[in-house]
């Protein structure tokens, strides 16, 4: 559960996020949308302790991030900012093992390789395990990326825009692997997305910002409504159900 | 596969270099202006008292300086991220002569143990002014923070020539400025096994200096205390840069060329590279010494010098020629 009670952030006289208050429960998928400077970015940076909390409150399963340890925290949520410029040269197998830093201190044990190799064939990295990431493709890359976030082994997991450089197929794959670790072990998951129609597919709950401040928060289908979507994004879209799904038609 | 071969490819490698690292050291001993024989060592006590004031101490040395500075480099690679910084081309180096000029003006018969703590204060403040500086620059320009720590260091340098130069102490500056081992006798390289101890300590915080690498908000992320992991790396990188600066000198190129010769192969994932970081630097800081000393033999030429000309070309190489695949 991820708490957040009257969070503001104001960054050289400007204010980015505006006495935000938001419950999200235990456990489900969680999409953040809204328009580029809405302030998703900096309220995931805050929740995750990148950023010192300058006002309010938030708690992650009853953690104060501001006061726990952050190798604690390290044990209850993970993080994976957007393109964190991972330049080292490490094999897969190595990064995605740095995952269980929180957990063993870097001294891998038994258990540990063993949620390592199968964390990598979730990911389809097996065949990738011993090649430097400098020499993968972005997507591939960022697929290692999420992969170590994973390994983590948390109950929490933030991702902010996790499906930049990912094609049509792994951004699907990824959804997907979302959708599972939070049906099959109840993690709680929040996604920063710039797609709403994957956030529509996938989503249990959407919360939608605007200018610094929460414009909407409720389940899926109680979001993806014309009228809201264009008081976020500032353009009308039509909103269809094709083959059962919500879909927004926003390209044209 | 057998027991046998398993060991062997786990443990040939390793084996292969230390004893190569061996055969080098013990070439080092027999090379120099005396003659010196191993058969003599066992009938002449002046040739084992030669052997024990100046060659062992001077093989030491370059192995100690060479394994160490190649850390240094390697650390401040991961402290800045980036793969063409060092500590000769970041400031800190000049920092550090910089305090050593301090200390002899304000100081002169300071003994050498207080010069190097002079000097590594003096280091770890211009490595910190240029990391601050350095973390400034925008990551999407890998190539602006070896620019400009080259930049800073010759600002430093200047200074420290200026100083000199006012003070009439450029030949003293030369003497730090220019890495040589012919004055290295015992009692006058013991410091660097501190240099030595900052290396083990290095490999004992590996998997955090390795973190460090991936960037703040990974290291974070991961549960690293990113501020005192980042604190340590500095301590270690100035404490070595500054060490052999007192003791021998500036030598260049071993922190740039060792960690990127082995990144090529093995990576950058320091608990299992580090050793192997430190054998190449000892290695090529003592075979550009015992190259110094044959080259135009009985004189010598100084390992700083024999080094930036074998140390640049082998980083052109090194550049040129792209990264393998692994």
């Amino acid at each position: 559960m991820i708490d957040i009670s009257d969070v503001s952030l104001t960054l050289g006289g400007s204010v980015i996020l505006d006495q935000i208050s938001l419950t999200l429960p235990k456990g489900g998928v969680t999409a953040l949308v809204g328009p580029n400077g809405a302030g998703k970015s900096s309220l995931l940076s805050l929740i995750a302790r990148l950023r010192p909390l300058q006002t309010g409150r938030i708690t992650v399963d009853g953690h104060p991030i501001d006061t726990t340890p952050t190798r604690q925290l390290a044990k209850v949520m993970a993080i994976l900012r957007q393109d964190p410029g991972v330049a080292s040269r490490l094999r897969v197998a190595e990064l995605v093992g740095f995952g269980r830093f929180p957990h063993s201190g870097g001294r891998l044990t038994a258990e540990d390789r063993r949620i390592v190799a199968e964390t990598l064939e979730r990911f389809d990295l097996t065949g990738l395990a011993s090649r430097f990431i400098d020499t993968l493709s972005g997507g591939q890359r960022q697929r290692a990326l999420v992969a170590m976030t994973f390994c983590q082994g948390t109950g929490t997991v933030l991702l902010d825009e996790p499906l930049n450089n990912l094609d049509m197929f792994h951004a699907r794959e990824l959804m997907r692997m979302l959708r599972k670790i939070a049906d099959e072990h109840g993690k709680t998951v929040l996604v920063v997305l710039h797609d709403i129609n994957h956030a529509a597919a996938h989503a249990d709950r959407i919360v939608a910002m605007k200018d610094g401040r929460i414009a909407a928060a409720g389940d899926t289908a109680s979001i993806i409504r014309p009228d809201l979507l264009e008081m976020v994004f500032g353009f009308p879209m039509q909103v269809e159900t094709i083959a059962g799904r919500l879909t927004v038609l926003h390209h044209a | 596969m057998t027991m046998a071969t398993a060991v062997r490819l786990k443990f040939g490698p390793s084996a292969a270099a230390l004893g190569a690292l061996l055969a080098l050291a013990a070439v080092s001993l027999f090379v120099g202006v005396s003659e010196l024989s191993p058969g003599a060592l066992f009938s002449d006590p002046q040739a084992l008292g030669l052997m024990m004031a100046s060659r062992v101490p001077r093989t030491l040395a370059a192995l100690l300086a060479g394994g160490a500075l190649a850390i240094a480099g390697l650390v401040m690679q991961a402290l800045a991220r980036n793969r063409f910084v060092e500590p000769s081309t970041a400031g800190t180096t000049q920092s550090a002569a910089l305090g050593v000029l301090l200390v002899t003006v304000l100081w002169p018969e300071a003994p050498l143990g207080w010069k190097a703590a002079v000097a590594v204060v003096t280091a770890l403040a211009g490595t910190s002014v240029f990391l601050a500086l350095a973390h400034r620059l925008p990551p999407t320009q890998p190539f602006l923070v070896p620019l400009f720590g080259i930049v800073y260091g010759g600002v430093v340098g200047a200074v420290a020539t200026f100083a000199a130069w006012q003070l009439d102490l450029l030949q003293y500056l030369e003497t730090w400025t220019t890495g040589e081992f012919s004055g290295v006798l015992r009692g006058r390289y013991e410091l660097l096994w501190i240099a030595g101890a900052l290396v083990a300590l290095a490999w004992w915080t590996a998997d955090r200096l390795t973190i460090l690498s991936l960037g703040r908000d990974v290291g974070i992320g991961l549960g690293l205390n990113y501020a005192a992991v980042l604190r340590l790396g500095l301590v270690i990188v100035s404490a070595i840069a500054a060490l052999t600066v007192v003791v021998v000198g500036i030598i260049p190129f071993v922190g740039l060329v060792a960690p990127n010769l082995i990144s090529r192969f093995a990576g950058e994932n320091l608990r299992h590279t580090l050793p192997w970081v430190a054998g190449t630097g000892a290695a090529l800081v003592l075979s550009c010494d015992i190259i110094g000393r044959l080259i135009r033999f009985p004189y010598e030429i100084p390992v700083g010098i024999v080094l930036g000309v074998v140390g640049a070309a082998l980083f052109l190489g090194l550049l040129f020629a792209g990264r393998g695949d692994g």
